[in-house]
């Protein structure tokens, strides 16, 4: 990510290689990648500003400007950063070449994109990505797209002065499926119990690697080795006896401003993540999907319409949840409501309804936000976080009982 | 009040939908709600169904259950809409149907297949892209989803002819909409706003035939009036597009010094600015008007001409001497549109007003007194 962040410098200083502002759920990276254009992304440098503590400041700025304070802390932290010559490492982020708003269910990204088109002075191309309503979309929503990315081409062939090289889409398309599959795999550790790693709370310092190098070799080989140091892990742990306490799936981002402190909630009951949603945000591929070098430009399509969570329904994504409570063997599921983002949180209450009385898996429903730091009560937070675990606990030990029974 | 408009207000505050229910007795037809904040209800006419425009349940009804489904930070009539369903008021539909509006209603069009299997409930994505030759396609694909989807329903086979002469049907009641609001525009001291407003609102719960009817004879009896203009602001009113405000909002932005000369509220019933062709393939026809003829909304995006640039047009047009956002608490797509609206009017020297509602405000002194210091601030500057 220091690469990343070190060669958008670059870009801001010299002009070279130039950058497009992407959605990252979606993101059409292999694209932009065989035209050497560097992906950036206002949500990374939101979310870097709110991790890092930064984010406030920027969003008061952009709510003096005249958002809502009910606005996605997101926009306000990107726009309200530009406004102050803010970024999340110092150095400078260049004006987009292209603002590329590669529409993926999220209707904020829309307004965001156009926000930063007007602010910024930069051209705006919408790539419209229709939702997926039925469980495969539609030949007419692939052909849609397919057209869209060739539109993006006849651009990228203008901004770049470049033809596009039918072997370089192919290479970066061929990176795209490699690192897929080894995440997959990464992903899949998880059913193992104990599982090497969280898959939410770690997971999430894989994905920004994710986003801004599954084009590239250097992606593949990242997660290569990333793969193979969490097998050795899983071995590792498992000789030494390392145990689990619970095992849980959520559902939503995490409160980035307080993201240590929510993690410690969880931590402090020795409870693992072992699947999560928001870990699908780039790609959806634990469940077989991959991009096809033979096929770039409808692989890129269906990666945008179906293998992403955002673009998904809220049937699916609880058929998602469900199928990792039951193939990852979780206890429960925590849902954690941002207030930032309707697309996930939008009736998320329902989603507890259909886990906790439906199907009778004990689910936690919290609320905060993934970039404002004032919408965030420890204390409230940890209290409903130890009542759920305790009755997770008792509910764990009757269902042990019943089984032993 | 003349009768025809306390019809109209008991129509638009009915949540037991009389209309539909009565409607449905009388043709055995079925009935498909649509969500705002536009639905090509011409299909829905075409299969023999009645479109019905849903615009949540106002002030008429206690969220006892809408609540926990979907939190905090979510729009009211979101949460009014399961509401009614929840509470058996949305029994009458047979259907409901959604748009890609925002990500609430988008959810919301999932919460309610989750928890009302026995209807057909779908989801249309209107296009973002109208600048790409391919959306046109693409639309027309999603107009003849829909329609076959409602055949499977129970509705008549699709039949060009049908579509077509609900395209005309449709088509003359826009056009006797507009013709209304031009002449508000002239004359606003003749045709108060809430009047104007429950008329057209109307519509969403009858059949067009009917309602087209009403405006004929709206417009009759609105020529024969005759009163003094008095010392008003002319206003337009600009950012309830999805969610209503209740009607005594209107009545009160004009009560407080304001003469409204345009506005977006219930915009889905003057979604076009001119005819759609009837000439060739219908569905194509639909496709291509939504995409080059729609008025500018919040809720659509086409990025060959900024919304901002539209808002200002229609100030122009109407002579207005300022704008009033009226926006719906959390309603996200009006909160992003009034950064880069509030930014053009500063610029182009046009004052305006904001002011947040939600279905169920109750207390309206506050607003009064908001509208008639910024009515006054320009009366008498």
């Amino acid at each position: 990510m220091v690469d990343w962040y070190q060669k958008l410098a670059e870009s801001a200083e010299t002009g070279t290689p130039p950058a497009a502002s992407m959605m990252v759920s979606g993101a059409c990276v292999e694209l932009t990648q065989a035209f050497d254009v560097l992906p950036l992304y206002p949500e990374v440098n939101a979310l870097q500003l709110a991790i890092r503590r930064q984010s406030l400041e920027p969003i008061l700025a952009a709510e003096e400007f005249g958002y809502a304070s009910d606005n996605c802390a997101y926009v306000k932290a990107d726009i309200g950063a530009y406004f102050k010559g803010i970024t999340p490492t110092g150095s400078p982020l260049p004006k987009p070449a292209l603002v590329l708003c590669n529409f993926v269910g999220c209707n904020t990204y829309v307004k965001w994109f156009e926000h930063v088109s007007v602010i910024m002075e930069a051209p705006l191309y919408v790539l419209d990505v229709p939702f997926l309503r039925a469980g495969e979309p539609s030949a007419d929503a692939i052909a849609y797209v397919v057209r869209q990315l060739k539109e993006l081409v006849v651009k990228l062939e203008e901004i770049t002065g470049k033809q596009l090289d039918m072997d370089k889409l192919r290479e970066a398309v061929w990176c795209s499926s490699q690192v897929e599959e080894y995440w997959s795999k990464i992903k899949h550790l998880a059913r193992r119990s104990p599982s090497p790693f969280d898959a939410y709370f770690d997971a999430i310092t894989l994905m920004g690697p994710l986003y801004v190098h599954r084009a590239t070799r250097e992606g593949v080989a990242f997660f290569k080795q990333a793969l193979e140091e969490l097998e050795l892990k899983a071995e590792l742990d498992r000789e030494a006896g390392v145990r689990e306490r619970f095992r849980l799936v959520f559902e939503g981002p995490p409160p980035y401003p307080h993201f240590r402190a929510f993690r410690d909630m969880f931590a402090k009951w020795n409870a693992c993540a072992v699947a999560s949603t928001y870990s699908t945000v780039g790609g959806l591929w634990e469940f077989g999907a991959r991009h096809d070098p033979d096929n770039p430009f409808e692989s890129i399509a269906l990666h945008m319409i179906e293998h992403n969570v955002t673009n998904r329904n809220m049937q699916q994504r609880n058929e998602q949840i469900k199928r990792y409570v039951e193939e990852w063997d979780a206890d429960g599921v925590i849902i954690h409501f941002v207030k930032s983002c309707r697309l996930f949180s939008a009736g998320q209450g329902d989603m507890r309804e259909y886990f906790s009385r439906t199907l009778g898996v004990p689910t936690l429903y919290v609320e905060s936000d993934l970039a404002d730091p004032r919408y965030f009560s420890t204390a409230q937070l940890q209290t409903r976080v130890d009542a759920y675990f305790e009755a997770l606990e008792m509910h764990k030990s009757a269902r042990t009982s019943a089984h032993v029974g | 009040m003349n009768d025809l408009y306390v019809t109209c207000e008991d129509i638009i505050s009915d949540i037991d939908f009389k209309t539909v229910r009565d409607w449905k007795d009388r043709t055995g037809g079925k009935a498909v709600g649509y969500f705002p904040v536009y639905a090509p209800a011409e299909i829905i006419h075409a299969a023999g169904m009645l479109p019905v425009g849903l615009a949540g349940a106002g002030d008429r009804l206690d969220i006892q259950h809408a609540d926990a489904r979907f939190g905090s930070f979510i729009c009211s009539i979101v949460k009014t809409t399961l509401e009614l369903g929840m509470t058996d008021h949305l029994a009458a539909f047979d259907a409901l149907l959604f748009t890609s509006i925002c990500d609430s209603a988008r959810n919301l069009c999932y919460v309610m297949q989750r928890n009302f299997p026995e209807k057909y409930v779908d989801f249309l994505h209107l296009p973002h892209n109208p600048s790409s030759p391919a959306a046109a396609e693409f639309l027309a694909s999603e107009y003849r989803r829909l329609s076959a989807r409602l055949e499977e329903l129970g509705g008549e086979p699709y039949d060009e002819v049908a579509v077509l002469h609900a395209i005309e049907s449709f088509n003359e009641n826009r056009a006797l909409t507009r013709s209304l609001c031009d002449w508000r525009a002239e004359r606003p001291h003749l045709m108060k706003a809430s009047e104007l407003y429950a008329l057209v609102r109307a519509g969403n719960y009858l059949p067009v035939e009917q309602h087209t009817e009403m405006l004929v004879a709206a417009g009759a009896e609105f020529e024969g009036r005759a009163a003094k203009a008095r010392d008003s602001i002319r206003v337009v009113v600009e950012g309830a597009f999805c969610e209503q405000p209740p009607i005594d909002v209107v009545r009160i932005i004009e009560q407080a010094g304001c003469y409204v000369v345009d506005d977006d509220l219930t915009i889905g019933r003057r979604w076009f600015t001119e005819d759609i062709s009837t000439d060739g393939d219908p569905m194509m026809a639909l496709a291509q008007a939504y995409l080059d003829k729609s008025v500018y909304s919040s809720v659509r995006h086409d990025f060959r001409k900024p919304r901002s640039q539209g808002l200002v047009e229609k100030v122009r047009n109407r002579k207005a001497d300022a704008v009033i956002m009226l926006v719906a608490k959390f309603c996200e797509p009006a909160y992003f549109d009034y950064v880069l609206f509030k930014q053009e009017l500063e610029k182009e020297g046009i004052p305006h007003l904001l002011i947040e509602f939600e279905e169920k405000l109750f207390t309206f002194e506050n607003l009064r007194m908001e509208v008639e210091t910024f009515a006054e601030s320009l009366l008498f500057a």
